[in-house]
């Protein structure tokens, strides 16, 4: 059996003089630059080959052909598709993705502001969600098929059963509704704002009192998977001889996790934690939406209803960039991580 | 085999058959017609309005029976054609390797490296959405992931030494698929059915919800999500109904996918 | 005598089950043990799989794996009752005064650690001793378990050295603390034969000179009587029998021990070659994107109704040769003549007649058959496939083929999962069986097995040898298996065929070194064997 496979294991290039691990990183580099080419083609394609363009959009159902022509003309939309391309690509390399067509303002200045406030808010949700996602997935492994692993998988299943402009309306519901009739003592506290309205010049403490509901609701969603998927990697690190061998060491719990389980552990939860970032990436538009909130979510939404395409392809190839660069930082960060790459032979 | 069955397993087979029922007899079972105005402005639940009325005094009861009709309707076609072409392509990459894999695999993880909301954003703002081109649409973004797993499935199956005897001995491909890989994905294959279809009923909601899914005067769970938001600031909860009937649906088809691969592993025809 | 230094009475171990589709429940896998070892003393404990033997083991330690839970009796080491023993006082016994020596080093060293970390870690963490004695000490083990570069080798990490070599690693790592008692689990079973002989003796120069006590666990009484002083036999969780190394091995009192010994007592007379079934001739071979051949100008042959037995190690080449002889790998060069027919190279293309007279036997017969079939359905598909029987004349030829493989009725409705293992092994022979075979390939048809239950298959095959008149080509690295079929022995080493010939020519001195060496490397049972083989050697072995 054993020689049948021996040969299928490839070492790093041959010839080549670099650290192996350079090698790995700059190949999976380089096929991620590919990835995000073929990803902006892709989505510039989709827009393509489907019926209707920016000149429809415009002029509506009822256009005249030569109304039409005329503003595909003006538009330089009778160009072949891969001119077309290459000049959009080049534009969205250079930051200037052109303007709107509804409101003829140009798309960079609009995304620059909305981006900042995209990125306040996945932040803010990062930073409470990835922690507590570790802690909760170290405590599910720690008390495995009892009562707190029990309700914590119970409560996980539920919130990935629900989309999330469901979560949010429940906990606008609670929090910044129902919370008014609550008398405490006298004292009523004050709701949470169901509107996330943020806008220069407002203090950190605002915007996040302003942000609280829509920050909560991104934590709860992203929480559940990745929990789940913490979960998963620790018990797969926890099941393997090393940590048998660590414990017939005589070693404290504490000791075992600590020197054993943890370096191994690090890979797969960077990997689960990027995984969750990028998919925060899509939660952010519907979460964006219910809350009325200024970012990029909401102005790609609008957009697609608009029938906006020119905002259409610059938001979702920002959005799909930010999502491949997270899974490469990801398998980067996995490669690193490898002590068989790490310390070649 | 019925007497086997796990008690989580049965509840979530008897809430998953009570939906699907509910959504094919709708037009009997739904005490209003679905566009009719009956009464006033956000009623409270009542005999005559169990749920009560939505935003423009339609009977709620009414709409949730409908939307669920839309909703699980979509999702059931957009399952099946997404199970269809991601199984199908997928048996037949792993089959074959060599180039056709290579091509195939390689355009899958070009779709899947893009969230599928954002392409399916992309897209409807080309297009007009009608539920065909939702199905289509919700379809074949998904099939990726079948496909994915159909071929990591199939691709295990065949390097297994019982289809390398039926090789050896001489079969034709038609029999290797059917009679050795086939029995042996189908529980994996039938488990992934059921969490794609929870999530393009999820799918399918949020677009609705962002008013680019299924159009007025259709109604759908994220629909109504959509058109009873604004009570949700006065405390009217009518926008949360659709929120119970996603949840528990979505937890019952689970409760039955979880039951299906785990029996799998049993003893009789198992696969360990 | 000495008060002993663990002190086993009445143990008694229960695991959980989890049958799906049933409720889990408790069971007991050891019912009540007794035994003792005195200090400096090595106790074998022997059993097929399922003997209870590792969980034993592990139980002197206070651990139990998975859902195993120790339920009654008691475990004293050094007087005290590990089994009532708190969290810190078990802590303080594991990694100090009993440590483990585990069957797969390769698992057990964490890899993202260098290997003296691991070694000293209990030492130092225990107290026992400071980092710098511990590494001296570390090293002073590494020099004397014959492991290169003593000095340097703990800067490594795991995957950087060899199986064998990590193995006395681990070996190095369990006495580093200087514990009182050493739980060796099958630490030579991963390895090939060459190397096990190897680690077997630095194994046992470690024991003697550090004066540790040891329970030695294997499935194979020929390498535990080379180490022990006493040996308990184990079956289903009960003591067999038990007794000092040397009655164990000379005069065994119970039947199951008997038979144990004489395992692989088969004798086979061996017959002269006549013109040859297949015939193989210049193959060299090399799998696709790789860059160096796997076999080498490979010329062999088998006689009609002989067995022609392939051995080497890992990595020689054998099984590659198989694939080329199904077809599965077209060779390189080189040609295949079967029944005086020339086989095409590759197998979609090859007539169904050939592919019908040359059949297969896997080593894992778990994975060989469909799980999904019924035993029926799987030795019936080629009668129907090769000869078109349907309806009563299949299900007869189907219950004639379980009689020959010993089953007998009963079992055509029953799943593979159903099976024993050595039942899996009968159905894949009916199998190759139905087909009316000139040649079946066995690819280590009874490594997986325990031996007694391999004795069995031997013993069928040798038989269904005399009725059918079927050649065999046996693949194997288990020279004691070669002994007691083959007519004829190809010795491969490193994709080359390094001696061919008759059994009697082959086992005949003189030898070439690689053949010298993988067969004076072969257990045998018998005390002081591996002192003697170690004194002749003229080659260091393969896998260092």
């Amino acid at each position: 059996m054993a020689d049948r496979h021996a040969v299928l294991s490839c070492g790093p290039l041959p010839g080549s003089d670099m650290h192996p691990i350079l090698t790995l990183i700059l190949q999976r580099l380089a096929l991620g630059l590919l990835l995000l080419l073929a990803a902006s083609a892709l989505i510039f394609g989709l827009t393509e080959i489907l019926p209707g363009d920016a000149a429809q959009a415009i002029l509506g159902q009822s256009a005249t052909p030569e109304s039409l022509a005329n503003l595909r003309e003006e538009m330089g939309l009778n160009r072949p598709a891969l001119t077309r391309y290459a000049e959009w690509l080049g534009g969205v390399v250079t930051l200037d993705m052109g303007n709107a067509l509804t409101n003829k303002l140009p798309i960079a200045d609009q995304i620059a502001s909305r981006m900042s406030n995209t990125l306040f808010l996945a932040f803010w949700a990062a930073i409470i969600s990835v922690p507590l996602a570790i802690l909760l997935g170290l405590i599910a492994v720690r008390f495995q098929n009892r009562w707190p692993d029990k309700v914590i998988s119970g409560v996980t299943l539920a919130s990935i059963s629900l989309p999330e402009f469901m979560i949010a309306y429940i906990l606008i519901f609670f929090f910044a509704v129902k919370i008014m009739t609550l008398n405490i003592f006298g004292w009523t506290p004050t709701p949470f704002p169901s509107f996330a309205n943020i806008y220069p010049g407002m203090g950190l403490g605002e915007k996040l009192f302003a942000i609280a509901l829509p920050v909560a609701v991104l934590t709860l969603v992203v929480l559940a998977h990745m929990m789940r998927m913490t979960r998963a990697a620790i018990l797969n690190v926890m099941q393997s001889a090393y940590i048998e061998t660590a414990e017939l060491k005589g070693l404290t719990t504490f000791a075992v996790i600590y020197r054993h389980a943890f370096p191994n552990a690090i890979a797969p939860i960077v990997n689960v934690v990027m995984i969750n970032l990028a998919y925060l990436v899509v939660g952010v538009v519907v979460v964006e939406l219910v809350f009325a909130y200024p970012g990029m979510g909401q102005y790609l939404v609008d957009a697609v209803v608009k029938r906006d395409v020119p905002v259409v392809l610059a938001c979702g190839v920002i959005f799909a960039a930010v999502y491949i660069i997270l899974n490469i930082v990801a398998d980067v960060v996995s490669i690193l991580a490898n002590p068989r790459l790490r310390h070649p032979k | 085999m019925l007497k086997n069955i796990p008690l989580s397993a049965m509840i979530g087979l008897i809430v998953t058959g009570t939906y699907f029922l509910a959504a094919i007899f709708a037009g009997v079972i739904a005490p209003y017609g679905m566009a009719e105005t009956v009464g006033d402005v956000w009623e409270p639940s009542s005999f005559e309005f169990w749920l009560g009325t939505d935003q423009i005094g339609r009977d709620l009861l009414t709409r949730m029976i409908y939307g669920g009709q839309t909703t699980i309707f979509i999702a059931t076609a957009a399952t099946i054609l997404s199970f269809t072409t991601g199984a199908v392509l997928g048996f037949v990459a792993a089959v074959n390797g060599g180039w056709i894999d290579q091509v195939m695999s390689r355009l899958v993880d070009l779709f899947m490296s893009i969230p599928s909301l954002i392409l399916a954003l992309v897209i409807l703002s080309s297009i007009e959405a009608t539920v065909v081109t939702l199905i289509v649409i919700m379809g074949l973004l998904d099939s990726t992931r079948v496909y994915r797993l159909a071929r990591a499935v199939a691709v295990d199956i065949s390097v297994m030494d019982y289809v390398e005897a039926a090789r050896l001995r001489g079969e034709k491909l038609a029999w290797i698929i059917f009679r050795e890989i086939l029995p042996n994905a189908l529980s994996p294959l039938v488990a992934e059915m059921g969490l794609r279809f929870i999530f393009m009923v999820l799918f399918i909601s949020t677009l609705s919800f962002l008013g680019i899914g299924v159009q007025p005067p259709l109604a759908d769970w994220g629909g109504i999500v959509k058109e009873n938001k604004e009570g949700i600031n006065f405390g009217i909860g009518a926008a949360l109904y659709p929120a119970v009937a996603i949840a528990t649906l979505a937890i019952s088809v689970n409760l039955v996918a979880d039951w299906i691969l785990n029996r799998t592993t049993s003893l009789k025809g198992g696969r360990g | 005598m000495t008060e002993p230094l663990l002190k086993v009475r009445g143990l008694k171990i229960g695991a959980t089950v989890y049958p799906p589709g049933e409720k889990p429940h408790d069971i007991e896998i050891v019912h009540g043990v007794d035994f003792d070892v005195a200090p400096g003393k090595v106790l074998g404990l022997i059993g097929e799989s399922g003997a209870g033997k590792s969980t034993i083991g592990l139980a002197t330690m206070a651990y139990g794996r998975g859902g195993v839970k120790l339920t009654g009796g008691s475990v004293e080491v050094n007087g005290r009752d590990v089994l009532q023993s708190g969290t810190r006082d078990v802590r303080r016994l594991r990694g100090a005064e009993v440590t483990y020596v585990s069957q797969s080093a390769a698992a057990s060293f964490n890899p993202a650690k260098q290997i003296m970390e691991q070694v000293i870690e209990a030492a130092v963490g225990q107290g026992k001793f400071s980092r710098s004695d511990a590494e001296k000490r570390a090293v002073e083990l590494f020099t004397k378990l014959g492991l290169p570069d003593p000095q340097n080798i703990g800067n490594r990490y795991p995957h950087q050295v060899s199986g064998g070599q990590l193995q006395r690693c681990m070996t190095a790592l369990a006495l580093c603390p200087e514990p009182d008692l050493v739980v060796f689990d099958e630490p030579t079973t991963a390895l090939d034969v060459t190397t096990q002989i190897d680690v077997l003796k630095a194994i046992k120069d470690a024991i003697r000179d550090t004066g540790v006590a040891a329970l030695y666990i294997t499935h194979d009484l020929a390498v535990v009587a080379q180490v022990s002083d006493h040996i308990m036999v184990l079956r289903h969780g009960n003591m067999v029998e038990y007794g000092t190394t040397d009655q164990i091995i000379n005069a065994p009192q119970q039947e199951y021990t008997q038979a144990l010994v004489s395992v692989r007592s088969i004798t086979h007379e061996e017959k002269q070659p006549t013109e040859p079934v297949l015939r193989v001739q210049g193959i060299t071979a090399r799998y696709k994107g790789t860059k160096f051949d796997v076999l080498h100008d490979v010329n062999v042959e088998i006689s009609p109704g002989q067995t022609l037995a392939v051995v080497g190690e890992s990595g020689s080449g054998k099984s590659t040769l198989a694939r080329v002889i199904t077809g599965l790998l077209p060779p390189r060069d080189g040609t295949i003549t079967f029944a005086g027919r020339k086989l095409s190279p590759d197998q979609p293309s090859r007539a169904r007649e050939d592919l019908r007279e040359l059949q297969m036997i896997y080593q894992m017969a778990d994975v060989a058959m469909n799980p999904r079939q019924t035993v029926g359905t799987i030795i019936g598909r080629p009668l129907e496939f090769y000869f078109g029987l349907r309806g009563a004349e299949k299900q007869q030829r189907i219950q004639e083929l379980l009689d020959e493989i010993e089953l007998g009725t009963g079992f055509q409705d029953r799943y593979p999962a159903e099976l024993s293992g050595g039942q899996k092994q009968r159905v894949c022979i009916a199998r190759a069986l139905a087909a009316k075979p000139k040649l079946i390939i066995c690819d280590e048809v009874t490594s997986a097995l325990d031996p007694l239950v391999a004795d069995g298959i031997l013993k069928l095959l040798l038989e269904l040898q005399k009725i059918e008149d079927v050649a065999y080509l046996f693949i194997t690295h288990d020279l004691a298996t070669v002994k007691a079929i083959a007519d004829s022995i190809a010795v491969m080493y490193q994709g080359k065929v390094q001696r061919y010939g008759t059994k009697s020519e082959v086992l005949t001195p003189p030898f070439d070194d690689y053949t010298d060496l993988l067969l004076s490397s072969v257990p045998e049972m018998k005390l002081g064997w591996l002192e003697e083989v170690i004194a002749h050697r003229k080659m260091e072995s393969a896998g260092n």
